[in-house]
């Protein structure tokens, strides 16, 4: 299908978009890489009337630490960020998890903040942001403010985000040293997850997020115990996240895969 | 700032196949149809519309691209390439397409320019790419006739091709 008809401004400036977005919040979309939002388009689940293309904006397109955080802009594609010199070391997470993104074909447009702002409950780089305690950077004619991962979905495709704002930035907590694992279960690599997993370690034992179940990622806590607490505190993060049966595969297989799969990876992080 | 109406034409360049394209669309005219029905260059396939089967993908900027899901003013000031670009003027198939043809990777043929596509970036990215890599660049397409397999034959042979490894003249000298 085909989208319907909207006005498009390509922008010059950071401001420039920002005044769109005052004036004409509710009907304007970001435009970035587009590829959470074309599909949207093409299929008219969304018809804004204007679309404002950030990718020209230069100060949008960089991946830089900031007190202990890799900021990455608004403008940076998937395929750049997994192309940055210091991910292995900085973000192992992302290193992990980027490659689960999509496509190749998709990652060489797609940006991470655009992933984040579409907010699809199976997505890696929201799983990721969750995992590490990111914090996404809003920026409106007003005011910048920042929110952490986990205030910041709050269900399927929504987040805290107001009409007004655009994701500026996406702060990840640098890698320090910490293990990290990622792993992923779909029909076919690069497809939505039936469950994604990731797993870093904390000074006392494990935070789990998980991706794909709940109707936005979830992270919990774990400390480290004898195998068969583990068993019984993994059971229960399994049931709560509510797990539903939908065409890809039943609750009952997804509560499996979160067992399992956090149990590899928590032995991952914590040999 | 540039603020392009909704329901008129407006100015977009850009180069196609190493030509410079200079002409006029409505915002939401789509990548697919511009070089389908306003060019008129249709080897760059159309299946699904929503990012799902790789049959439209072309290479922007030396990167794969779905133009499904690339709106053609997005593509101003870049360099675009399509399948159109990989036979010489006289027709004669590239050396992937050679492979293609050799080993029958194609049968109806509705999945193969975007397949090409995406081999011919990896290829010019990663002389070296091993099997894991074209498959992994693979999992980006459907193809509902061949089961992959040939495919992945002939992206070997052609990969191999490149680094001169299989290159008669090579071999002979
Ligand atoms: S037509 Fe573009 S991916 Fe299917
Ligand atoms: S050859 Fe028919 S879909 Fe691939």
């Amino acid at each position: 299908m085909k989208p319907a008809a909207f006005d498009y401004v390509r922008a010059e400036s950071l401001d420039e978009a920002l005044d769109v977005l005052r004036n004409e919040g509710g009907d304007a979309r970001i435009i970035a890489g587009g590829q959470s939002l074309m599909p949207m388009l093409n299929m008219r689940l969304a018809r804004p009337r204007i679309l404002v293309d950030i990718m020209r904006l230069a100060e949008l397109r960089r991946v830089e630490p900031r007190q202990g955080n890799i900021a990455v802009g608004a403008a940076v594609r998937q395929a750049e960020l997994l192309e940055w010199p210091a991910l292995d070391r900085d973000l192992t997470l992302l290193s992990l998890a980027l490659p689960w993104t999509g496509h190749a074909q998709t990652r060489s447009r797609g940006t991470v903040c655009g992933s984040i702002a579409h907010a699809d409950p199976s997505a890696e780089m929201p799983l990721a942001l969750v995992a590490l305690g990111g914090e996404v950077v809003l920026r409106s004619a007003r005011k910048r403010r920042r929110v952490a991962a986990h205030d910041f979905f709050l269900g399927v495709m929504a987040t805290d985000r107001n009409d007004d704002e655009m994701i500026e930035a996406v702060e990840f907590p640098a890698t320090n040293g910490r293990r990290c694992a990622f792993r992923e279960v779909a029909r076919r690599h690069g497809d939505f997850a039936i469950v994604a997993c990731a797993a870093v370690a904390t000074e006392r034992g494990v935070r789990l997020a998980v991706g794909g179940v709940a109707d936005m990622p979830v992270a919990r806590e774990f400390d480290i115990l004898p195998a068969s607490a583990l068993d019984g505190a993994l059971n229960a993060f399994a049931w709560d996240l509510d797990a539903r049966d939908d065409f890809h595969a039943t609750a009952r297989y997804r509560r499996d895969l979160v067992r399992m799969i956090g149990h590899e990876l928590i032995a991952e992080v914590t040999r | 700032m540039t603020r392009m109406a909704a329901e008129q034409r407006h100015r977009i360049r850009f180069t196609l196949n190493g030509e410079a394209v200079d002409r006029a669309c409505e915002p939401r005219m789509l990548l697919t149809d511009f070089l389908r029905h306003e060019i008129g260059a249709t080897g760059t396939h159309v299946g699904c519309e929503h990012g799902v089967c790789g049959a439209c993908t072309v290479n922007v900027d030396g990167r794969p691209a779905r133009a499904c899901l690339t709106l053609t003013l997005q593509v101003e000031g870049s360099e675009v390439r399509t399948v159109e670009s990989l036979a010489d003027r006289q027709g004669r198939l590239g050396l992937l397409q050679s492979a293609f043809r050799r080993h029958h990777a194609l049968q109806c043929g509705f999945c193969t320019p975007g397949i090409l596509m995406s081999l011919d970036a990896l290829f010019a990215r990663r002389a070296n790419a091993d099997e894991a890599e074209i498959r992994d660049v693979l999992t980006g397409h459907l193809c509902r006739c061949t089961g992959y397999a040939p495919i992945v034959r002939a992206a070997l042979e052609a990969a191999a091709e490149l680094r001169g490894e299989t290159n008669r003249e090579a071999v002979d000298a």
